[in-house]
């Protein structure tokens, strides 16, 4: 059943990310307001097939990387949905559905059922720790695509040469906010998961750290968004440097969520391909 | 009844020509009432602005109008009919309507999408009105081009980038900043340029004006006009820090802005980004002033360049106008139809029914014994026909409304059926919108 609420979902995002692509080329505001509905019904399917998973699995569905993949692009959703809500726009809506859509993707071609949870996942923190450091990343990949979108916007002022891009395309300040805001959002949750993953591993390893490569990554990761904290804070780091920088940390973020399952085995290596 | 149009504007004729057939304010109610003389002319509105003279009409006879237009504005103006007519154009039915759509859109205009034109056919339109030129067709033509007019702007961004130097920077200082409101702006030098593009921001709502000018009492004078305060050229590098956009158009030969004030500055404010214009020339602000971090700087030539990006942009957008404007000449044109579709139906069908009822009462009087039963059988059997024979053409006729095809069935169908209309009320063709 969740799994074909899931693909339905997957449908669901491809649809959104069409619709939002149609809505900055025409630049209408039918379209923009149909591509928003859409990204709404689809996140409505998506958090009822997480609901559904939920109970045909009888444990939190973030153990495997099929089930991460679709926690984490529920979450990506969900956070821009959030942002949206204060700053409309449009291009930032078609790429963060197109991430959505290409991490659902990716996440169809994972072995998708249900299996027995692995004993050792099997607590109170499973949720906890993977739902903070998951909602920190999605909130990093938004402000990726805002860094992304401030390099070209700011390539353009700077040449004075302007696609059909420029147009549709939001301030430089407004790209810059966006940085400045998930990175006080993301920083927290970040921190928090972190935490909560060291709680959990004295509980059930008996030792706060490790160092497994999961815990080591995702520690460089931090500092890096640290070090981009501590400058916007006092040293006035802003546009093209920070979004620089949260451009590599989303590379970084990118290889401790996924490229350290896929080929560094260690502690954290429940949710690979396998399972 | 056709609707068309005759005139010229900056496509076909030039100003020296424009201006001889241009009609002033005062002169447009003699003009509209020496057209009305017209016999075949039903109903006009004219249309004058520095750009273009258009006689926009309903009559009989299109072309009949057309050739009386013509001879009418060399008569009025005094001029050769022979030079004029190089200059006019004229269209009727479909193409009068959608050039009148077009017009009215801001698609034919000299710089597409600028609002103007609407505001002064709205005028044109009141004149017509004040002299009672306008009726059933004309009131309605009017209404659909400003309603017309309206989805395009609404439905489209064909108004929606700057085509003015002084306009572009606000609106690049827009993508910079987000929005104006609250910024600080620097004014160096008091130019004309400057002036205008510095009242630009003031009407966005910047905050507050610096203005730096080599005369002192100059730069009080302006300061004063934009509620602002007035520093000393000498010292304007000092206060570069504590404003966000810098508009420069001094004499001087030389840079008077340097990289290294720049950065200076842009440390003191934390990196707040700033953005430059230099509209003065030769220029006052060292180029490579743009290649320091969160700075911005824009000469003349850059707007320029912006500009006419801008009115590319606004092409692009001018195709999905002209979809729209397609959609509504036939939505029109439907309305047109049923002027004549709809009476000649209603025309139709009393003859049908005055006939039927003489054919009904001849045969009852014939019959003499026949029942209750028998005589609702034959009233029956004749509505029946009747509504038979009709049905199909009818549908015909409504569908043929829908374009330009209905006038020669209406034509045929009054000719052969020896039909008279009544031409409708303005209140009977409210009702017939409805379906």
């Amino acid at each position: 059943m969740s799994i074909l609420l899931y693909k339905v979902a997957l449908l669901m995002y491809a649809a959104v990310t069409l619709l939002s692509l149609v809505a900055v080329v025409r630049n209408r505001k039918n379209d923009r307001s149909r591509s928003r509905l859409f990204l709404l019904l689809a996140f409505g399917v998506h958090t009822i097939t997480l609901t559904v998973r939920y109970f045909e699995a009888g444990y939190t569905p973030v153990t495997n990387l099929h089930e991460s993949l679709s926690f984490f692009a529920w979450a990506l959703a969900g956070v821009f949905m959030l942002i949206d809500l204060q700053m409309r726009m449009q291009v930032m809506a078609a790429v963060t559905s197109t991430i959505v859509t290409v991490f659902m993707l990716f996440g169809s071609l994972m072995p998708m059922q249900t299996q027995d949870l692995n004993p050792a996942l099997d607590s109170f923190w499973l949720p906890v720790h993977v739902g903070l450091a998951f909602m920190g990343n999605a909130v990093f990949t938004v402000a990726f695509v805002a860094a992304i979108l401030y390099l070209i916007q700011e390539r353009m002022l700077k040449s004075k040469k302007f696609s059909a891009l420029h147009y549709r395309l939001p301030s430089l300040e407004t790209l810059d906010r966006v940085n400045y805001r998930c990175l006080k959002f993301g920083f927290p949750l970040m921190t928090m998961g972190i935490i909560s993953g060291a709680v959990w591993a004295e509980s059930a390893w008996g030792t706060y750290w490790s160092w497994d490569p999961k815990e080591s990554w995702a520690l460089i990761t931090w500092f890096l968004y640290a070090a981009l904290l501590h400058g916007r804070l006092t040293v006035g780091w802003r546009g093209r440097r920070a979004a620089i920088f949260a451009i590599i940390g989303f590379c970084f973020l990118l290889f401790t969520f996924l490229g350290v399952n896929l080929l560094l085995p260690g502690l954290h290596s429940y949710s690979t391909m396998a399972g | 009844m056709d609707i068309f149009v005759v005139g010229l504007s900056h496509k076909t004729a030039p100003v020296s020509i424009r201006e001889t057939v241009a009609f002033a304010p005062e002169h447009i109610g003699t003009a509209l009432a020496q057209l009305k003389q017209i016999p075949c002319i039903a109903e006009v509105v004219v249309v004058s602005t520095c750009n273009r003279v258009e006689i926009y009409a309903a009559a009989d006879q299109g072309a009949q109008g057309i050739e009386a237009v013509r001879g009418f504005l060399a008569r009025y103006h005094n001029l050769d009919a022979e030079q004029l007519n190089k200059h006019l154009y004229a269209h009727q039915g479909d193409a009068a309507v959608r050039h009148m759509f077009r017009v009215a859109a801001s698609l034919d205009s000299m710089v597409i999408g600028e609002p103007q034109i609407l505001g002064q056919i709205k005028d044109a339109y009141a004149y017509a009105v004040e002299h009672q030129s306008v009726g059933l067709i004309m009131n309605r033509f009017l209404h659909k081009a400003f309603s017309v007019a309206k989805r395009v702007r609404t439905e489209t961004n064909i108004a929606g980038n700057a085509v003015s130097v002084a306009f572009a920077a606000v609106e690049l200082a827009r993508k910079i900043f987000d929005t104006i409101e609250g910024k600080t702006v620097m004014l160096l030098g008091a130019g004309e340029m400057c002036e205008l593009a510095a009242r630009h921001f003031v009407n966005n709502g910047v905050k507050e004006v610096l203005v730096a000018n080599r005369t002192f009492a100059r730069a009080e004078a302006l300061a004063q006009e934009f509620c602002g305060r007035a520093v000393l050229f000498n010292n304007f590098a000092d206060h570069l820090h504590q404003v966000d956009i810098v508009l420069s158009s001094t004499g001087a030969t030389n840079f008077i802005i340097h990289p290294e004030e720049v950065q200076q500055a842009l440390r003191q404010r934390k990196q707040k980004p700033m953005f430059f214009i230099d509209i003065a020339v030769p220029r006052d602000i060292d180029p490579r002033v743009n290649n320091v971090g969160n700075v911005y700087l824009y000469d003349v030539d850059d707007l320029q360049g912006v500009v006419s990006a801008n009115i590319d942009e606004r092409q692009k957008e001018a195709v999905a106008a002209e979809a729209i404007i397609e959609q509504e000449l036939l939505q029109f044109n439907s309305w047109v139809n049923s002027l004549e579709v709809v009476p000649t139906i209603v025309a139709l069908r009393q003859k049908m029914e005055r006939m039927r009822r003489r054919e009904v009462e001849k045969t009852l009087g014939q019959i003499k014994n026949l029942d209750e039963q028998g005589r609702k059988a034959v009233e029956a059997m004749s509505q029946a026909l009747v509504n038979k024979i009709l049905h199909q053409p009818t549908a015909g006729l409504k569908r043929a409304q829908k374009d330009a095809a209905a006038q020669p069935y209406v034509d045929a169908l009054q000719e052969l059926f020896e039909l008279e209309i009544e031409p409708p009320e303005q209140g009977e063709m409210k009702q017939m919108d409805l379906d």
